[in-house]
């Protein structure tokens, strides 16, 4: 057995332990060795979900209806099946909007409106105290259950409440970790660290005492199960229908405990600052996303044997099985494991709390307290950025005592004790606004206000009333017959309706309302011009714009500067403006300040004080999607420029490696000669003669260069004139006879009397000529090369052709023999060329309105085929 | 004892240049034109130091060096590389490929017989 104080004591230590890695993992993050910088921690933090309710509640909901534990666990399973759609979504568009809250989200993504943020988090504070009350509650039930030699732990006076010091303990731990920066949607390294520590300590310790139930007070699970099997009060535990609570309707229960669930995950604030506020990278989700359900289903492994064993072992499957985890140790001899247990059971309550109270004094600071703060005229700060953060703190403090004294009031009641159903349904209100906001693009600010408000208003008429009722703080009367009477009005069976249990039925009207009144008023009303651009940021998330800039309006740089300087403090600001001199701030500066601001204060906020500093033209939906156009117009235009510069830079180095090359040869062999006085004049007339050449190939080169940019600029000079094709050919055939000759090719012509005459420049066809047939030359065989020219009219054009004998280009590398410095794997041995010709010769040919490409001629050689268009009458 | 050299160059001036050079500094020296005649050449004569230029036609200097270094028996082969691309990362992929040193093109011969017989010094 132990004393109050031991427990007390191993609580302390255990709370110092996550000081001491918060502390630790801080530290790191500063020396750039982030330990949450892994997917796994990201996962293990994620495991926030399971609370002490999981940890203590999971176990006395099997013992009173078997199964009907799980679809607390198969909802979060199923919503992390669609977390690549869904949570990875919600990761981008928060950390490209700077968002750091639930309320912040909804409210940014319909319009930034600051009431829509109130809104969500007055529900959410409503929604969520009474969960940290039960929290709380845990902690002293598990206290209490252990120290049986005192009487109860909180029946003393409250200093010397454990539970109080615990809650001020957590608050403490909460602001030294959770308000270190005012940008909160910087990370806390050190609380998500700690959370994840946390997360592990209570999976091993709840599975431990599972181990030691099935193994050690048991013969393994065929004993325990064949012991269960064989009590018939225990037998209807196995079965999916069972509950009494659910009776003949278990169905329409499951689906809803699933569902709702399943939403809880998405909506829930503390689910929200570990996933998406909290995550350092996108790709951790799809880690998370089998990791986090393997986490639940190792957690509740081993809820069924514990409630099965406990029953069998200790009776009474009421009250008492919530405690089975720490009673079946206590009563098997094993007090160290009974305390491992409780640690376990203290980690899921301190990290729901530490999380929930984080996310939620954030919302309260942001979405309460500063706008009413920064509307007062009286209240002018100059630096309202550590205001900000103790006001955070502040509401810390005060969610935690908020949930110590509903703990303390509540006590025993039912509405403390099924709040965890409740809270979830509360936070399940979101849903509509958060997942049709991200998703659907017709969302509205007075839409989602209307849903929230009817849904909030309908959960806490057929929920929230009747917890109160059943603890006997109203007169049961509203329940059996309704408010004066009216029996359609009854909060469980409302309009009528009957034959849901009480969660189903509440989930029924509240949600049901919520969703059409989200989207009955936003069809009547349709988005305006900031709700229709915060649509296109939010639903579009995925698609890359290039982040349109929806301001308009005249603003200066000085105004925005001393804004941002009051929020964001001086070294900020001054980075923020770094690259920003002159008077005049551009749309995208103010919208840079704007986000930056949004991380400290909420969007909301951040609009509103943007808004007082500048002269704003107001936006129409039309000019919105202008805007939108004008971006990804941008972006394509983007693009191209992009791939232009790439090709330049590509051409510069080719043509310094093409330069570099006859450089090396020429350097080289003047070197040579320089070095060695005594060369023979044999040797030296060789280098000279090489010199020569590769000096000849330097200056065609350049004359190539300055030739494509000349005609790629456009600067070329054109003297275009009616060309005898003909002449043209005879003389093309001349200038290369030398060459050809030189390599022992044939030339053939096959030239059609009379040719239409092409409208073209004559020295630029020519060009065009000679560069075929030399290219021709290089690549015919050494002994009986042979070269066809042939020339006819085809309707509308005149067609050329140079046919070589030689190995012929592969169909793959045809069209890269017209880009710059490609030359074609000719076998074996090949003359020198700059690699320009082609490209040059394609260029001058298209100029001319016709076509440059090679002929498809398998096993015959290259066929170079030219075609320029002909006027009919210029015969 | 005479160091063989082989010059993996398609480039014939530069070649000419290249074998000359070697020569006059006493090694034997072999020629190939291309990345898949060098590789050839070095597993059947397995020089003591390739002179291998980056843009060859068929495999590239850096393919050639990268299946050399692969190689366990071909561990005592120095390599040279030669490249007319002067970019700082062309350097260093072929340092991070296992080339033992680098030179840009145009070089300058004193400069390369200097460290060819650094190279085979070490080597020997």
């Amino acid at each position: 057995m132990f004393s109050t104080a031991m427990l007390a004591g191993l609580a302390l230590a255990y709370l110092l332990l996550l000081f001491a890695i918060a502390y630790a993992a801080d530290r790191r993050a500063e020396a750039g060795r982030s330990v949450i910088g892994h997917a796994g921690v990201y996962a293990l933090a994620m495991g926030v979900y399971c609370t002490a309710w999981t940890y203590f509640g999971s176990v006395g909901r099997a013992a009173s209806s078997g199964l009907w534990f799980l679809p607390i666990y198969l909802g979060p399973s199923l919503a992390m099946v669609l977390a690549p759609v869904v949570l990875r979504k919600m990761v981008r568009v928060a950390r490209t909007q700077r968002i750091t809250s639930i309320a912040d989200f909804i409210a940014s993504r319909h319009g930034k409106s600051r009431l829509l943020a109130a809104l969500v988090t007055v529900i959410a504070i409503v929604g969520i105290v009474p969960y940290v009350a039960l929290q709380l509650k845990a902690v002293a039930a598990g206290i209490a259950v252990l120290a049986a030699d005192e009487s109860g732990a909180h029946g003393s006076v409250w200093w010397r409440d454990s539970t109080l010091l615990i809650a001020l303990l957590l608050a403490g731990f909460t602001m030294a970790f959770g308000t270190r920066h005012l940008d909160s949607s910087e990370r806390h390294e050190g609380l998500v660290a700690a959370i994840a520590f946390e997360s592990l300590v209570k999976l091993l310790a709840f599975v431990a005492v599972g181990v030691f139930v099935t193994w050690w007070v048991f013969d393994g699970p065929a004993d325990l199960f064949g012991q269960a099997a064989q009590r018939a009060d225990l037998q209807r535990l196995f079965a999916l229908d069972a509950g009494s609570s659910a009776g003949g309707r278990g169905g329409a229960s499951w689906f809803t405990l699933t569902l709702l669930a399943m939403l809880s995950l998405w909506c829930l604030p503390r689910q929200f600052q570990i996933m998406v506020v909290e995550n350092v990278d996108e790709r951790h989700v799809s880690t998370a996303a089998w990791a986090f359900p393997l986490y639940l289903l190792a957690i509740n492994l081993f809820v069924l044997p514990i409630a099965l064993a406990g029953m069998l072992k200790l009776g009474d499957g009421g009250a008492g099985a919530e405690a089975y985890v720490l009673t079946l140790p206590m009563a098997f001899d094993a007090p160290w494991l009974a305390a491992a247990a409780f640690i376990g059971g203290l980690s899921a309550a301190t990290g729901m709390v530490i999380v929930e109270t984080i996310a939620v004094s954030t919302m309260v600071c942001n979405d309460l307290v500063l706008p009413l703060l920064l509307r007062s005229r009286h209240l002018q700060l100059r630096d309202w950025s550590r205001w900000t953060l103790w006001i955070r703190r502040a509401a810390i403090v005060s969610v935690m005592l908020l949930g110590y004294a509903y703990f303390r009031i509540a006590g025993e009641a039912y509405a403390l004790v099924s709040i965890g159903l409740i809270s979830f349904a509360a936070v399940a209100q979101f849903a509509p606004a958060l997942l049709g906001g991200l998703f659907w693009r017709g969302g509205t600010r007075a839409g989602a206000l209307a849903g929230l408000a009817i849904g909030f208003a309908l959960w806490a008429y057929t929920l929230m009333l009747p917890s109160i009722v059943r603890s006997g703080w109203l007169a049961p009367d509203l329940l059996l017959h309704g408010p004066w009477a009216i029996a359609w009005l009854r909060p469980e069976q409302l309009f009528g309706l009957t034959g849901l249990d009480n969660l189903t039925h509440a989930m029924f009207w509240s949600l049901g309302a919520n969703l059409a009144a989200y989207v009955g008023v936003a069809l009547v009303a349709p988005p305006a011009a900031r709700e229709a651009s915060q649509a296109l940021l939010f639903v579009d998330a995925m698609q890359g714009m290039g982040a349109p800039v929806f301001w308009r309006g005249q603003a200066s740089v000085q105004g925005l500067q001393q804004l941002a300087a009051r929020f964001l403090g001086a070294a900020r600001t001054q980075r923020l403006f770094a690259d920003h001199a002159g008077e005049h701030a551009d749309p995208r500066l103010v919208q840079r300040v704007e986000t930056e601001l949004a991380a400290a204060i909420g969007s909301a906020s951040a609009r509103t004080m943007v808004a007082s500093v500048t002269q704003e033209e107001s936006l129409s939906t039309d000019d919105v999607m202008r805007i939108v156009e004008e971006a990804s117009n941008l972006r394509a235009a983007n693009e191209q420029l992009q791939s232009l510069d790439r090709l330049k830079d590509d051409f510069v180095s080719s043509v310094s490696h093409e330069l570099r090359t006859p450089l090396t040869a020429i350097r080289a062999l003047a070197e040579l000669m320089v070095d060695d006085a005594a060369m023979d004049a044999a040797q030296r007339q060789h280098f000279l003669a090489l010199i020569v050449a590769e000096t000849q190939r330097l200056s065609r080169l350049v004359n190539q260069v300055l030739d494509l940019a000349k005609l790629e600029s456009g600067h070329a000079q054109w003297r275009n004139e009616a060309v005898d094709l003909a002449a043209l050919i005879d003389q093309a055939v001349q200038t290369t006879g030398e060459l050809l000759r030189e390599r022992g090719a044939m030339v053939k012509l096959d030239v059609q009397q009379p040719l239409p005459r092409p409208h073209a420049d004559a020295d630029r066809l020519m060009q065009v000529l000679v560069n075929l047939l030399s290219n021709a030359a290089k690549f015919v065989p050494a002994d009986h090369g042979e070269v066809m020219v042939r020339a006819r009219a085809v309707p509308g054009r005149v067609r050329l052709e140079v046919q070589d004998n030689g190995p012929g280009i592969p169909p793959a590398q045809r069209e890269q023999v017209f880009e710059r410095f490609r030359q074609a794997d000719g076998g074996g041995k090949q003359p020198a060329g700059t690699g320009l010709g082609l490209p040059i010769s394609r260029r001058i040919v298209e100029h001319l309105g016709g076509t440059l490409s090679l002929a498809d001629t398998p096993g015959q050689g290259a066929c170079f085929v030219v075609e320029l268009p002909v006027d009919n009458d210029a015969r | 004892m005479t160091h063989t050299v082989l010059i993996a160059d398609d480039e014939p001036n530069i070649v000419v240049s290249l074998e000359y050079l070697m020569k006059r500094e006493g090694y034997a020296v072999h020629v190939a034109r291309d990345g898949d005649a060098a590789l050839a050449a070095i597993r059947e004569i397995r020089p003591d130091l390739v002179l291998l230029d980056v843009m060859m036609p068929g495999k590239s200097g850096f393919e050639v060096c990268q299946a050399v270094r692969a190689d366990d028996a071909l561990a005592a082969v120095k390599i040279l590389m030669l490249t007319a691309k002067g970019r700082d990362t062309d350097e260093a992929k072929g340092r991070a490929l296992g080339a033992d040193d680098y030179m840009t093109k145009p070089f300058s011969t004193r400069e390369l017989a200097e460290r060819v017989r650094r190279l085979l010094a070490g080597s020997a």
